[in-house]
């Protein structure tokens, strides 16, 4: 048995919460209101991790001699570069997680109850 | 070195890779089988999937090799290609998995509406598949040669049969579970030789890494008006953003459950990344304790498979080096396969499939379409990774991701995001980022790489390709408000909404 996705006929309900979304204003607001909040949350996440993985090129640019400090005979820019920066990619991305399901699911609330 | 144990161990894989394929053959019935494993992939081991996939010859041989080369400054390739799954989890991760697509170009199709994009979309994940896997036949020939003194070719030519063979016989769902266990493959060969080699190394008061300041110091590598802040920035932006748009990565979404899953894989996809990656500095590092470039035959991405017989000798050295040819051929096999299937895919249904259809009326089974697919999607770049340069693996994947980032990054960020995204606005900001990305490419590999900012402008183009791409998309895109697909609102609903909201319920047509 073979099958393809497209050419088949799409499926389509008509519930109450198929017209809050669609057709009334009410549905638009949410709608959009949800696309605003993650986005918004998606830009802080990312602007966070851009301006924390570039403070260390531009911080040894502006100030060389930062790129030389060491702890212990180690280097911390290996350290920081090296290690550190992975388990701290690991949070950033499971506190985002997080946040965008709590976010979703506040959406489903509302609209469940609304609809 | 001997080469049998290591010989031995590339076999070893080889035959693995085969029996998980055909293992997988016995499951997959359906067509949805062999693209997406019938959506029923767990995050553990998918996460364990896209790592295996993920992994090429680039992570596992190309960044202790650059390490090694230029020191500090080679530590932001490791960082940007796991950084590139911050990107894709917060902009598209979950949004990939609602919208329901298999591939790049049906989620264009799609969004869009259009089938010129569609076409559009299929010539570039040919393109940027076919430009990663160029690299891991490279290094699966000197792989190959160095540890066991075959012919170069020999090591790409085996590449080639196990990946058209596995991915003929099993598609998908056997390829997720082959890709699982890469990923495990290739972290316990690389991790486990680390640490005999740190453990001597600690043991014997081994020498220490003998290195210059512009090795250990950032930014200081090379004359100052290489413009180093400037690299390092372009650099960081092709392969964070272009992870987001790499054919291969993109078609594992597709196989999470739902969106929340679809996060949930790729906050473990970071953490597999990031173990694996600490282990491979450690090989640049100790390799210039160790090793010095004045060898005969150099070259800095053979730093990880020389180290052991440096450091320990006999046979301990042997299987040492036997479990990492066995693990870099783990990460030839899994990336080819991996780009293969995307590449199949897409050139099954937009080129093989109306082909043969043509031919044969229409009298010929989807798998057959599926199988030759796969056999033109692997002997292209086979034959064209002999003409081209050997230049570092990790440096050759880069411009890989400086075209996905500059073309399928600005399409999917603003498809996902930015519902006045019109079908002239994607195609041009497809077309614009495609030209210069593959120009800037073309001119940096013909003239080499140029000091002065005119250099550091085309060798790492992707700091404002990428942007000039995005701008084109927006700036057509609002110049031509009445060309916005007419399903949008749908069609965002549909990849905003978490799943349980009943989907028929949105008015959108079901999930498949």
């Amino acid at each position: 048995m073979t099958s393809s996705r497209r050419g088949a006929p799409p499926v389509r309900q008509r519930t109450p919460a198929t017209d809050l979304v669609e057709q009334t204003e009410v549905g638009e607001l949410y709608l959009q209101g949800l696309l605003r909040a993650q986005l918004r949350l998606a830009l802080t996440v990312l602007g966070v991790f851009a301006a924390a993985l570039l403070a260390v090129p531009v911080l040894v640019t502006l100030v060389p001699a930062t790129g030389a400090v060491s702890l212990a005979g180690v280097p911390l820019v290996w350290v920081l570069l090296g290690v550190l920066v992975y388990p701290a990619m690991v949070a950033l991305a499971a506190w985002y997680a997080h946040q965008a399901g709590r976010l979703e699911t506040r959406f489903s609330d509302v609209v469940g109850r609304d609809a | 070195m001997s080469g049998v144990l290591p010989g031995l161990a590339v076999l070893a894989v080889c035959v693995l890779t085969l029996v998980l394929g055909v293992f997988g053959l016995r499951l997959s019935r359906r067509t949805s089988d062999f693209y997406v494993a019938g959506r029923t992939v767990t995050p553990g081991r998918n996460a364990a999937a896209i790592g295996g996939e993920y992994l090429s010859a680039a992570s596992f041989l190309g960044v202790a090799g650059l390490v090694y080369d230029t020191g500090v400054d080679a530590l932001w390739y490791p960082i940007g290609y796991t950084a590139g799954y911050v990107v894709l989890l917060v902009l598209v991760a979950a949004p990939l998995r609602r919208s329901g697509a298999y591939t790049l170009p049906d989620f264009a199709e799609a969004r869009l509406e259009s089938r010129a994009v569609r076409h559009l979309c299929t010539v570039l994940v040919v393109f940027i598949g076919w430009l990663y896997l160029v690299p891991q036949f490279q290094g699966a020939g000197f792989t190959l040669r160095l540890v066991t003194g075959a012919p170069e070719r020999l090591g790409a030519t085996v590449v080639l049969v196990v990946v058209v063979l596995s991915v003929a016989a099993g598609g998908m769902r056997s390829i997720t579970l082959v890709q699982a266990v890469q990923y495990w493959v290739k972290l316990t060969a690389l991790a486990v030789p680390a640490g005999v080699i740190v453990a001597v190394w600690w043991a014997t008061r081994g020498p220490l890494p003998q290195v210059d300041s512009s090795w250990l110091l950032p930014l200081t590598g090379e004359v100052p008006d290489r413009h180093h802040l400037y690299r390092t920035f372009s650099l960081l932006v092709a392969l964070a953003l272009g992870t987001t748009g790499l054919p291969h990565v993109v078609v594992r979404y597709y196989t999470n459950p739902d969106g929340a899953q679809a996060r949930r894989t790729t906050v473990r996809v970071l953490w597999l990344l990031g173990m694996f990656y600490v282990v491979t500095i450690v090989y640049g590092v100790l390799g210039r304790a160790y090793l010095a470039s004045s060898a005969e035959d150099w070259r800095a991405d053979t730093v990880v498979l020389r180290l052991p017989a440096q450091v320990v000798d006999g046979v301990p050295a042997d299987l040492l080096v036997a479990a990492l040819a066995g693990g870099a051929f783990a990460a030839f096999l899994s990336t080819s396969s991996g780009l293969a299937v995307a590449v199949t895919g897409v050139l099954n249904q937009d080129v093989v499939r109306p082909l043969l259809a043509k031919v044969t009326g229409g009298d010929h089974s989807e798998v057959t379409g599926f199988r030759l697919a796969a056999v033109v999607a692997v002997l292209v770049p086979y034959g064209l990774s002999r003409f081209f340069p050997e230049v570092g693996l990790a440096a050759f994947v880069t411009l890989a991701f400086v075209v996905a980032a500059s073309t399928f990054f600005p399409l999917l960020a603003l498809g996902v995001w930015w519902p006045r995204l019109t079908v002239p606005g994607a195609a041009a900001g497809l077309l614009v980022g495609a030209v210069l990305a593959t120009g800037a490419i073309g001119v940096t590999v013909l003239v080499g790489d140029r000091p002065g900012w005119a250099g550091a402008l085309l060798a790492q183009p992707a700091a404002w390709t990428v942007p000039v791409a995005l701008l084109t998309a927006v700036g057509v895109s609002l110049a031509t408000p009445h060309r916005i697909p007419r399903g949008t609102r749908r069609t965002l609903v549909r990849l905003h909404t978490p799943e349980s909201i009943p989907t028929g319920a949105l008015g959108v047509p079901a999930r498949r």
